[in-house]
């Protein structure tokens, strides 16, 4: 049976060169993210090319895009929010196409690699921290202390508040790569039983067309995970981005 | 002649009533657009739709949130101990304290707790638009 973890190995493609002894290489990794932000361009500048006021099938894809992402932003930071709309729009592409295109059998699936979720969800808290404190100042720490809480449980709850905010890069990082990781290799595995019992002879064939249907089923549920972990992933960004425009209140 | 006059007459007042039926029809129209057009009504956020997609992406939301409060609870403890070596008692305090967090974390995500700020202050004028979604 083919090894389910397998389909995660990082390969190397190509050495770019070393820095401090270390090798930096382009692995499959890399290149699948390419391909994703090749095909958010492609989609983006296609549908951009002939703009109309009837739009056409690209275009309609890219409008309802900007629609569907800008809506959530303003809904949950206010207009306030859409100076981040390009990290966010971003963001959204980018987790949509990486994971839509890992469900294609043979590739590779970016999202199921924890330092990318990572990267991503440390690049929305870093940002939320930053300029949460670059607009309110000190007023951003009004985060950790609610208003109208007695002073002696006050210590406790900031412990609390802090840790709760500590935790927000590790579950929206976790999330996505868990469920990423989750169905692919769940994918294998039933996709794995057809050519065991392919191997049997013609019972066992009568037999694969069990695991088979399922893998089918397997991938509607996947594309729907795909589609769900990149809102998922956005529409918290939206609300952490929220709480650096307001803190406290 | 008179009769030739009333026949115009007729069909001059023929002539107004199709428009009026016409005009009446467009704003008939334009009306039933515009409803179509307009974005759904706020009761889209209270998620009581069986298929709704915020509903299943809160349900996944939910999935996490206590798991990242206990684990970084524990790091957090873990780390503290290498400090101060005070050995067991940092990762017991920490872990509790992330434990607390996750369930708050679970509770805000569910939205049964007001997003981010307990009651007083002026909490409430954005209690409906930020975590209830």
């Amino acid at each position: 049976m083919a090894d389910p973890i397998a389909q995660f190995e990082i390969k190397k493609i190509a050495t770019l060169g070393h820095i401090g002894g270390h090798e930096i290489a382009f692995t499959n990794s890399a290149l699948y993210m390419l391909i994703a932000v090749a095909g958010v361009s492609l989609l983006m500048l296609g549908a951009t090319a002939s703009r109309q006021l009837v739009p056409g099938r690209m275009q309609s894809v890219a409008e309802l895009t900007y629609e569907f992402v800008a809506d959530m932003l303003r809904s949950s930071a206010g207009n306030e929010g859409m100076k981040f709309f390009p990290l966010v729009f971003s963001l959204f592409t980018f987790i949509l196409f990486a994971n839509m295109i890992g469900i294609i059998p043979g590739t590779f699936t970016v999202t199921s690699h924890i330092i990318i979720t990572v990267m991503m969800a440390l690049m929305v808290f870093l940002t939320v921290l930053g300029y949460g404190i670059y607009r309110n100042g000190f007023k951003f720490l009004k985060l950790f202390v609610p208003s109208g809480i007695p002073l002696i449980i006050l210590p406790l709850i900031v412990m609390i508040e802090l840790m709760s905010f500590l935790s927000r890069p590790l579950s929206h990082s976790v999330r996505l790569f868990a469920n990423m990781l989750a169905g692919h290799i769940t994918l294998k595995v039933f996709a794995g039983f057809v050519t065991m019992l392919g191997g049997i002879g013609a019972l066992g064939w009568l037999v694969a067309v069990l695991p088979l249907g399922m893998a089918v089923a397997l991938t509607a549920l996947e594309v729907l995970v795909a589609f769900l972990q990149a809102y998922v992933f956005t529409i918290l960004t939206c609300i952490y981005i929220n709480d650096a425009i307001h803190p406290g209140h | 002649m008179a009769g030739g006059a009333r026949d115009n007459d007729d069909r001059s007042a023929d002539r107004i009533s199709e428009e009026t039926d016409l005009s009446a029809r467009l704003k008939g129209l334009g009306a039933t657009l515009g409803k179509a057009g307009q974005p759904k009504p706020a009761e889209n956020d209270s998620g009581k739709y069986v298929s709704d997609p915020q509903a299943m992406a809160k349900g996944f939301r939910l999935s996490t949130e206590l798991v990242a409060g206990v684990i970084v609870g524990a790091i957090i403890g873990w780390v503290f101990d290498r400090l101060t070596g005070l050995s067991p008692w940092g990762l017991i305090v920490f872990l509790l304290l992330g434990f607390v967090a996750g369930v708050l974390n679970v509770m805000r995500a569910a939205g049964v707790v007001a997003p981010n700020k307990l009651p007083g202050g002026n909490a409430d004028q954005s209690k409906g638009r930020t975590r209830g979604d």
